[in-house]
């Protein structure tokens, strides 16, 4: 079993999304793509299913509400209910607009943050990590499409030359 | 070219004819006069076992006690002078029956009570006094609640005729907005928003007309208009270089013709560009719409104070024109959505796709949560301060509309923020308009919420005269707009960024 792989590299990103859109007509798996700016469509021409980023964000939001309803609801009604300037701390409804704020600003930063960690998480980024270029020009100026080698290898790269690529190399990938 | 469907013709002219009767039923139903309203809350308190009913109990209660009470003697006593007096006002006056009421059960409780009688004395004789205060209080009461009865077919339709003009004033400003931005999304929009703010020609002539009869004292809605009120309230004496009648109608005729005046050059030059061989008429209503931004901004906010805040002359917030401004911008988007949603299941809007229901449908949460921040932030910070001057509006709110004012925080913001908040769901159209119905109802709560407290107080209630006028408005509203959009083909021809918006996708 050969760990061959292709890199195939483009200059201009219409290109690259019409070679995109041909590989996936020809049936050829695509391993990944780079390119050095968002290139608008590309996930949908890959297929790649759409993120769930937001649905995590919510859900952080929601318990970060709690986080906060329970923490001053605990603070302000529960543990020492003193009368501060006047505001009725006999029932957590009754000095609810106070509370609000932190609320609000509770739900926006357990919702930011923790979806930022889950984007790296997911994304496997952190500060010394290795990065994972396979070519120094793909984070500037050009192109970069990976595809795995399965059968004929030369009809495969004389496939992607047709597709516009200035580039195709054949790489051992281990 | 539109054609107006003839079913839906019929729907305005049917919604209009019900609104029509609701709203007479409704002024017919008022009361005509003070006596009528005492007959009312006399009937009330009987059925409610206050009166003559209270007077027997607290009868039987005392003499129960006399008998096994070692202070009998006093007891009978003061109860025997009670009674006499009792008698004696009942014959007097006959809306003294809840006074005595009153008096009577206060009494028991005081001779019930191992009490010296000495003090069940001192009670009694106070009670004269009281009763009369309370005489005194009862018929203000009664004139109170008539005024409230009287404003309230007004009030009805002043609130719906507000509230639609200031939808399409809210239209008008959103196609204004987008015209200043050079949108690239909204063009094949612009002549559902230019039909919308056609309504903006009857509806300010029709609130123009409720503001001039509130000035010519025909109905009572404002109450600084009323020059005895005025005689006694320093508060308002201070405010009549601002609140005076002729300074009141000039504003309000220059603000609607100003907004009246930018709408008919908008539209007029939208149509010439349509056959235009250069951009000069879209340029023209770049400049229009700029122009009529900074005059709507510093108009609508005033107008806001003179036509809603003004019900209430004691009372003010700063953020007043902003909050109103929120309120009927949210409801000129959802209007928007919906006639476009409507136009575009009849076929007649080609190049409108689900990217732009799902813009509108953006902009209907965006701007649902920005009325929410000012509606919340107008309330925090009074809430917050409790200063008693200006606490006081939302306290009359809590203890008599609660519902309604609650109600519409659940309705323009929990609902929204929850359906709309999904990507996929901004674009069925079956989501949308069920949004669209929520956030219209709630805003209509919304500037009821306004105007009714300081109309009708406590007396409000949502019967015939306030769904009445909402269906006639609605009728007329369905009616003008339809009407304008069959006078102009649906497709901005010639606009510079037409093709960008045919071709939107999101």
């Amino acid at each position: 079993m050969s760990n061959k792989v292709l890199h195939i590299l483009y200059n201009d990103d219409d290109i690259l999304m019409d070679a995109v859109k041909k590989t996936r007509a020809a049936h050829h798996h695509i391993e990944e793509v780079f390119t050095p700016f968002p290139v608008h469509g590309l996930d949908k021409a890959l297929g790649l299913a759409p993120t769930r980023l937001a649905i995590c964000a919510f859900l952080y939001g929601l318990v970060g509400l709690s986080v906060a309803t329970a923490m001053m609801y605990y603070i302000m009604i529960v543990d020492w209910p003193q009368d501060i300037g006047g505001k009725p701390s006999f029932t957590y409804i009754q000095n609810m607009p106070a509370f609000v704020p932190v609320m609000f600003e509770m739900t926006v930063f357990f919702g930011a943050h923790l979806m930022v960690i889950t984007f790296y998480m997911r994304s496997k980024l952190w500060p010394f990590k290795q990065a994972e270029n396979p070519d120094v020009r793909t984070t500037d100026d050009h192109f970069l499409m990976e595809v795995p080698v399965h059968g004929d290898e030369d009809k495969l790269v004389a496939f992607f030359q047709e597709t516009g690529a200035v580039e195709v190399k054949v790489i051992e990938k281990h | 070219m539109y054609t107006f469907s003839s079913k839906l013709k019929t729907l305005a002219f049917v919604l209009m004819v019900v609104g029509a009767l609701g709203i007479g039923y409704s002024f017919f139903t008022a009361p005509k006069s003070a006596e009528e309203v005492e007959a009312i809350i006399n009937a009330e308190h009987a059925h409610g076992g206050h009166g003559e009913a209270a007077h027997e109990e607290a009868h039987d209660a005392v003499e129960v006690h006399a008998v096994h009470d070692e202070h009998a003697a006093h007891a009978e006593a003061a109860h025997e002078g009670h009674d006499t007096a009792a008698v004696a006002e009942t014959e007097a006056t006959a809306d003294t029956v809840t006074a005595v009421a009153e008096v009577a059960t206060e009494h028991a409780s005081t001779t019930g009570h191992e009490e010296s009688h000495a003090e069940a004395a001192v009670a009694h004789e106070g009670h004269d006094a009281d009763a009369h205060a309370e005489h005194e209080a009862h018929k203000e009461h009664v004139e109170h609640v008539y005024h409230q009865l009287q404003n309230k077919p007004w009030a009805a339709v002043y609130v719906a005729a507000l509230f639609f003009m200031l939808i399409a004033l809210g239209a008008l400003a959103f196609y204004a907005i987008q015209n200043a931005a050079q949108a690239g999304w909204s063009p094949v929009l612009f002549r559902v928003m230019e039909g919308i703010s056609a309504y903006l020609i009857p509806g300010a002539i029709i609130v123009l007309i409720l503001l001039v009869l509130g000035v010519a004292q025909v109905h009572h809605l404002f109450i600084w208009m009323d020059p005895e009120v005025v005689a006694k309230d320093h508060l308002i004496q201070g405010k009549t270089g601002f609140l005076n009648g002729p300074f009141f109608l000039f504003r309000a005729v220059v603000f609607m013709g100003g907004w009246i005046l930018y709408r008919q050059i908008a539209v007029k030059n939208s149509l010439a560009q349509d056959n235009a061989t250069d951009n000069s008429f879209y340029k023209k209503n770049f400049k229009a719409s700029a122009a009529f931004l900074v005059f709507f901004i510093v108009t609508e906010s005033i107008s806001s104070w003179d036509w809603i805040m003004s019900v209430d002359p004691h009372w003010y917030s700063t953020l007043f024109g902003w909050y109103v401004f929120a309120s009927f911008f949210v409801s000129g988007i959802t209007v928007i959505a919906m006639v476009t949603l409507y136009l575009k299941s009849r076929g007649y809007l080609e190049y409108v796709n689900t990217s732009h229901i799902h813009d509108l449908a953006k902009f209907m949460f965006g701007i649902s949560v920005f009325w929410t921040y000012l509606w919340f932030s107008q309330f925090m910070l009074m809430w917050y301060a409790d200063i008693p001057e200006e606490v006081v509006y939302f306290k009359m709110r809590i203890e008599n509309y609660n519902l309604p004012f609650f109600g519409m925080v659940a309705m323009n913001f929990v609902f929204p923020v929850l359906i709309l908040v999904n990507t996929d769901f901004k674009r069925l159209s079956w989501i949308v308009v069920m949004a669209g119905i929520v956030i219209l109802t709630g805003h209509y709560i919304d500037f009821f919420n306004m105007i009714m407290p300081a109309t009708v107080g406590d007396q409000w209630f949502i019967g015939a005269g306030e769904i009445g006028a909402v269906l006639f408005f609605l009728g007329l509203f369905i009616l003008v707009i339809f009407s304008a959009l069959t006078k102009a083909p649906l497709l901005a021809k010639r606009n510079p960024l037409i093709e960008e918006s045919k071709h939107f996708h999101y």
